[in-house]
């Protein structure tokens, strides 16, 4: 079988004010038709590079200084701009990571897809509309002549995504290249997305390049799988072989890294190749410290937090008539409690309302109905009594997105000192810059670090930092709020270890909220399942996944991407 | 993921080389635009705040105003005299010392002005964007309201209002303030508008968020947090802001409703001088008017490229 595609030696540059930058460095790859190959690395391993290089759409000032791109058989280097345009229209179909822009709003699905295929192939008229309910049909779409008429808003995130591979097929191309097709969306329409393409494939005897950090998408839908690291291809083979006995260090530690859903383990495996040699942290010993301190002597209460009857709505579309104005149920009688020293994990798909809830407990909103009481005390509205505002300091958050969540404009000091500053909990402003020391310390960063900005730090240094500022408020409760998706794996990974020391140290108790079940299943004790704001099941963490009880629940458990080919767990 | 500890050179670096090393200044020093409507601002301000050294003349001494020299053509000029460069106006002020002078006082009413309307506008339109409710609905219907009138109608109203409450003897003396806080009050809802719509996109981020879990009031958030980072916006528009007051003030005291026209600012130059320029005597309102159409244009220009330097999206 002769290769669809075959780059050897292919070196992309990104010329930058300091000099130079390798996004891709003697990249050699090949794909057969009929065969899915995934293109899987960490954020900035140049994996999107590649991709856009294939198709000459890199993002300026980056060029492609050395190599070939064969395709079958001719150099698109040497193609000039206009033939490059009929091979992209017509020949490689592209397929981008969110379906909310990749589609024109202003332009019915039809339009757009009569457009493509009036354009790329030899269909008119009539033609070219049976061809695009053709496309449609193939993809999925039911009713296909109905929803031509359709702008994109009216369809879903799973069936946008969909309308994008029609159009990626439109010109009946031989390569596919998938930029993270389903990274943007939810699990159970991931599942759905990955049988389409994987179909697709297998029907029209396309080649696939399939691009993604995540080794459960690789795992479920690739034949063959190149590891990127660093701008370089480290390994190359059938996907069984690579998951299942790597051969490189860097994917060794990689696989280590994902979160298993089989089995719970006590730690993640140390993954000090990627994050180039963390510095092992200076840990302080807690309890003796001032971090220990201020603590309440005897906590008699059981339960940490008590949510009963929880509500809130929010408004969609505002009018003068109460009948007039639209509503969504976000939380709707949500009644939780979560003991001390417990972690429980809060699972839901997006838009099931779990970070509503974790923010009507950290006061970020008020509820419409119901109560929430943090170490007995009842902070449903604003805290007015001296009791009550000491009990919602007790609560601290940590947030998803580690680039908005820190102040651009203070210096890390200033972040992680405000708490300790504005309650006055240390005696002078050197001890304050001593306890900072010491929690970048414990979290892993180093005292040095205070003086620096947010800018000078990558996502997961950052979220150390977000850790450090929560804890100089000297919290008995910490929710995480999806602390880890906008993270790399193997970041994942250390930072989740770092949490689960710090739940142990302190005796913190925590809610750990995600849509990510192998990552729960490593972090809760308990797991409550949410769904359109309500709460389906509550569990022990090893009864869930043993036996979910809520048809929802199974559901979920259904979807996660299997990972049996992975290697044995490292005793 | 570029490793921090591989590129960050050993060192902390010094408060220049974190000043210079930036996106804004590489821009800008890769910009020859930018660069030479920086030179000429730049020269613009300095030579008129450095008037009293530089200028051959001081147009406030009696002893060196003689009206024997008045309407002396520039030097180059038929019947021109050398000591006057750019020649002498009505009562014999050698023009380009009253041009220096007149400059000093226009570029400073613009500054007060422009902060004046900056630390207004973004004080309401923070709490606005901050707070919204009926706070945020009556500032923002209040800013619409002075929108929908021509700046310079409200300037005049304003300064109207102010000579009239003032009593006789003090509105010589107070009239540069008065004008001042017409126009800052005449600029306020541009940089509300601004303000409140960073407001709007910082305070959805979550550090805003993790200020208010910590507990810390409204007022510290919106001040420490918020407010610095509604800057950049805010400065290309005082920029922009900077050119208009300039003008303002001009277009005030050429309408006679700004600063008395004995004391010289660019305005009441080109008002004095237009009275002359159909008797040929152009030089009394070209000189003024040239000087107010470069500082203008060039401060312009930076604001452009401004807007552009901190919003990479829009090139």
């Amino acid at each position: 079988m002769t290769d669809l595609l075959k780059i050897t030696d292919l070196d992309v540059e990104f010329p930058t004010r300091r000099g130079t930058v390798l996004a891709a460095r003697h990249v050699s790859l090949s794909v057969a038709p009929g065969e899915v190959l995934g293109l899987v690395g960490e954020s900035g391993a140049g994996k999107s590079t590649i991709g856009n290089a294939i198709i000459d759409l890199l993002e300026r000032p980056g060029r492609v200084a050395g190599g070939e791109i064969l395709f079958e058989g001719r150099d698109l280097r040497q193609l000039d701009k206009e033939e490059m345009r009929k091979v992209r229209g017509a020949k490689i179909g592209m397929i981008f990571q969110d379906p909310q822009t990749s589609l024109n709003p202003l332009l019915t699905v039809g339009a757009q897809l009569v457009e493509t295929i009036q354009k790329a192939t030899d269909h008119k008229g009539a033609a070219a509309v049976d061809h695009a309910i053709s496309l449609l049909e193939a993809v999925g779409i039911t009713e296909a002549r109905a929803r031509l008429k359709s702008y994109p808003h009216q369809f879903s995130g799973g069936m946008r995504q969909r309308v994008v591979i029609a159009l990626a097929l439109a010109g009946d191309p031989d390569l596919v290249i998938a930029d993270e097709p389903t990274t943007a969306l939810d699990v159970s329409i991931q599942a759905q997305i990955l049988d389409l393409l994987k179909k697709l494939c297998r029907e029209r005897d396309l080649g696939v390049i399939i691009v993604t950090h995540d080794i459960g998408v690789i795992a479920n839908i690739a034949d063959r799988v190149a590891v990127m690291f660093r701008g370089e291809v480290v390994e190359t083979g059938q996907v069984a072989q690579v998951l299942g006995a790597p051969r490189h260090e860097y994917t060794k530690s990689l696989i280590a890294a994902v979160p298993r859903a089989d089995i719970r383990l006590d730690r993640f495996t140390s993954v000090d190749y990627i994050e180039g040699g963390a510095s092992e942290a200076t840990r302080i010993d807690i309890r003796h410290h001032w971090l220990g301190q201020g603590r309440r002597a005897d906590p008699s209460d059981d339960a940490m937090i008590e949510i009963d009857g929880l509500n809130l709505s929010f408004t969609l579309q505002g009018a003068l008539l109460k009948r007039n104005r639209k509503m969504v149920h976000a939380v709707d009688d949500v009644s939780l409690t979560v003991k001390r020293g417990e972690v429980l994990g809060l699972v839901g798909e997006s838009g099931s309302g779990k970070s509503t809830v974790a923010r009507l407990i950290a006061g970020l909103y008020t509820a419409d109905a119901g109560t929430i009481r943090v170490a007995g005390q009842d902070v449903t509205s604003k805290p007015n009594t001296p009791e009550a505002k000491r009990a919602r300091r007790m609560v601290q958050m940590i947030f998803q997105d580690p680039y908005s969540s820190l102040n651009a404009r203070m210096s890390v000091r200033d972040i992680v000192a405000e708490p300790i500053r504005f309650y006055r909990t240390t005696g002078s402003e050197a001890e304050t810059r001593r306890i900072v020391g010491d929690l970048l310390d414990h979290v892993g960063l180093g005292a040095k670090a205070a003086e620096r900005y947010p800018h000078e730090f990558s996502g997961g240094q950052r979220q150390r930092i977000s850790i450090a500022r929560a804890l100089a408020s000297r919290p008995e409760i910490l929710i995480c709020d999806e602390p880890t998706s906008a993270l790399d794996v193997s970041v994942q990974a250390t930072i989740l270890n770092l949490l689960k020391d710090l739940q142990e140290e302190l005796g913190l108790t925590m809610l750990f909220i995600t849509h990510d079940l192998p990552v729960i299943r490593q972090m809760a004790d308990r797991i409550a399942v949410m769904r359109h704001g309500a709460i389906c099941e509550v569990a022990e963490v090893d009864q869930l996944f043993a036996a979910p009880q809520h048809p929802y629940s199974r559901h979920l458990l259904d979807l996660m991407p299997r990972m049996e080919m992975l290697t044995a767990v490292p005793a | 993921m570029a490793d921090i500890s591989e590129t960050r050179p050993p060192e902390r670096p010094t408060r220049w080389q974190r000043m210079t090393d930036n996106d804004i200044f590489w821009s800008f020093i890769h910009s020859p635009g930018a660069m030479i409507a920086a030179a000429v601002t730049l020269l613009c301000i300095l030579a008129c705040f450095a008037a009293p050294l530089i200028a051959p003349f001081n147009p406030f001494d009696p002893a060196q105003i003689s009206l024997w020299d008045g309407k002396l053509p520039p030097a180059w000029a038929e019947g021109g005299q050398p000591q006057y460069w750019l020649g002498t106006d009505n009562q014999g002020r050698d023009m380009l010392s009253t041009i220096l002078y007149g400059g000093r006082l226009s570029i400073m009413v613009g500054l007060a002005a422009v902060c004046l309307g900056m630390v207004l506008g973004v004080g309401l339109g923070v709490i606005s964007g901050y707070v919204g409710g009926a706070t945020d609905a009556i500032i923002m219907r209040i800013a619409d309201v002075q929108l929908t009138i021509p700046g310079i109608l409200l300037a005049i109203l304003i300064n109207g209002i102010g000579r009239a409450i003032l009593p006789l003897e003090l509105r010589e003396d107070f009239a540069i303030y008065v004008v001042i806080i017409a126009i800052g009050l005449t600029d306020w809802p541009q940089f509300a508008r601004v303000a409140r719509g960073a407001t709007l996109v910082e305070a959805n981020k979550e550090y805003v968020q993790a200020a208010r879990v910590i507990g810390l009031p409204g007022w510290l958030i919106m001040l420490r947090h918020i407010f610095p980072n509604t800057l950049r916006p805010v400065l290309v528009i005082a920029t922009i802001g900077l050119a208009l007051a300039i003008i303002a003030e001009a277009t005030l005291s050429f309408l006679g409703q700004g600063i008395p026209p004995t004391t010289p600012s660019l305005g009441t130059l080109i008002r004095v001088g237009n009275e002359y320029l159909f008797s040929g005597l152009w030089w009394i309102t070209f000189f003024p008017a040239l000087t107010l159409v470069v500082l203008v244009f060039s401060v312009n220009l930076l604001g452009d490229w401004m807007r552009d330097a901190l919003n990479p999206k829009l090139r």
